[in-house]
């Protein structure tokens, strides 16, 4: 089988490996600092002061009006560049969680905004503050209605990691192009690349979509 | 607590809806608020709570004006419960935890006080049964009087019903009224409702406001303004009605 000796033989497999690593923990990481800061970002864009609208506007539109490639290299060579000790896989995770979370923060934006208004004056009736309101009714029921966009976005973030290449990092694809280099076969590594990426996120979909049924 | 309306007016996209409202309830009268759709009902029991925040005029509760920029609007609302058309239940908390948040963030009591609290007022509601539910699991009838429930949790010395029975298949609207006139006989709070159930009007109300057109036309005890109003259009809603 040349697929197997192209992939496994000398131990090249170690690069998927070594590459599978750094794209899970790039990807955990911008998720979870995307979702804090998309959760910020939503609360800024929906709340009742201009300014932290206007703000926030900005910030949504630039990231979202920019490819990520663009923003993953300015990160690296312009805002990082005086720091080059600076471990890669932090430089990336800051590119792509101030990415993600223009993202996360429009999805949750869109969860928020379903939430009957009938709820909120019911909360604030009681006497509950704005900042009681929007902690205990409305953002569980929007983090609730946004669950399933919040999915897609995880998939989404966790394939385009595969540009970190560009800044030299290890993941997955960067893993694929070193074998397809040392064996001069094309074929072989970017499938099994792709096959990587499509297995991980078939497992990714199955358990959420478990979380999910369970919430409901 | 004592109720005081002066002036009021509210617009809505240069709609006017209320055109200068004086009022003043004593505390402890149930006030049923009558009144054809778009006379002004619900928006002005809804500034009551300034929940719509009126463009002109004052609002005194127990002396003190609520419609000052300055007063601290969680306090006021704490002690001015409400009761809506759609129930309003929050959809994310079991029943107990619905009836619990309030007095636990806003009263600071203690989870396990509030707790008892919310059993007694469950089983007063006839719900006892039900503290583990979801709201999504109870009929609308049920929905309203938890709502009621909730709102007596925080022990408010003012309840506003705005239209209480509205959103209920009619073999439910019983069960709600029934609390609502428990609740009125002992009149150690005011109440305000706005209802289109005439024979509840008559028999909790202690008095019977009529609003057409964003003003008050008709103000008595209900059973003297339902057989004799003073004005025409109050006259014709009434007949209507019992035709």
């Amino acid at each position: 089988m040349k697929f197997l000796e192209v992939i496994f033989g000398n131990g090249r497999w170690i690069y998927f490996w070594h590459g599978l690593e750094v794209t899970i923990v790039l990807t955990i990481l911008a998720l979870f600092f995307g979702f804090l800061l998309g959760v910020l970002i939503s609360m800024l864009r929906t709340s009742s002061v201009k300014f932290c609208q206007k703000i926030a506007n900005l910030y949504v539109t630039i990231i979202r009006g920019t490819p990520l490639l663009v923003q993953l290299l300015i990160m690296y060579y312009v805002i990082f560049a005086e720091y080059r000790t600076m471990p890669k896989i932090i430089v990336a995770a800051v590119a792509f969680s101030l990415n993600s979370g223009a993202y996360i923060s429009e999805i949750i934006r869109g969860g928020i905004e379903s939430v009957s208004s009938g709820q909120k004056e019911a909360a604030r009736s009681l006497g509950l503050s704005e900042f009681y309101t929007q902690l205990y009714i409305v953002m569980p029921q929007a983090l609730k209605n946004s669950l399933p966009s919040l999915i897609g976005e995880g998939i989404s973030l966790f394939k385009e990691t595969s540009i970190v290449g560009w800044i030299g990092l290890g993941d997955i694809m960067r893993g694929a192009d070193d074998i397809r280099s040392l064996t001069a076969t094309a074929f072989e590594s970017l499938v099994a690349a792709a096959i990587i990426y499509l297995v991980i996120t078939l497992i990714f979909t199955r358990i959420m979509s478990k979380v999910e049924k369970r919430l409901a | 607590m004592s109720i005081v309306v002066k002036k009021l007016e509210k617009s809505f996209e240069n709609q006017k809806v209320l055109r200068g409202i004086d009022l003043e309830i004593q505390d402890g009268e149930t006030v049923v608020l009558i009144g054809s759709s778009g006379s002004g009902k619900s928006t002005f029991l809804r500034c009551l709570n300034l929940l719509n925040v009126p463009d002109k005029g004052q609002i005194f509760i127990d002396g003190q004006e609520i419609t000052n920029p300055k007063t601290n609007l969680n306090k006021l609302r704490a002690k001015v419960g409400m009761v809506f058309q759609s129930f309003n239940l929050f959809e994310n908390l079991n029943i107990i935890e619905n009836i619990k948040l309030a007095p636990r963030k806003v009263l600071h009591l203690s989870n396990k006080q509030a707790e008892k609290e919310a059993i007694e007022l469950l089983k007063r509601v006839g719900l006892g049964n039900k503290a583990y539910d979801y709201p999504k699991n109870l009929s609308g009838g049920q929905k309203q009087r938890v709502a009621i429930a909730r709102a007596l949790a925080m022990h408010p010395e003012v309840i506003l019903f705005d239209e209480p029975t509205s959103a209920l298949d009619p073999e439910m609207v019983g069960e709600v009224l029934e609390v609502i006139k428990n609740l009125a006989k002992d009149h150690s709070r005011t109440m305000v409702i706005v209802t289109h159930e005439m024979s509840f009007a008559r028999e909790v109300g202690t008095r019977l406001i009529f609003l057409d057109k964003g003003k008050i036309i008709e103000d008595g005890e209900p059973h003297q303004v339902m057989n004799h109003p003073t004005t025409e259009r109050a006259a014709r809603f009434f007949q209507n009605i019992k035709n």
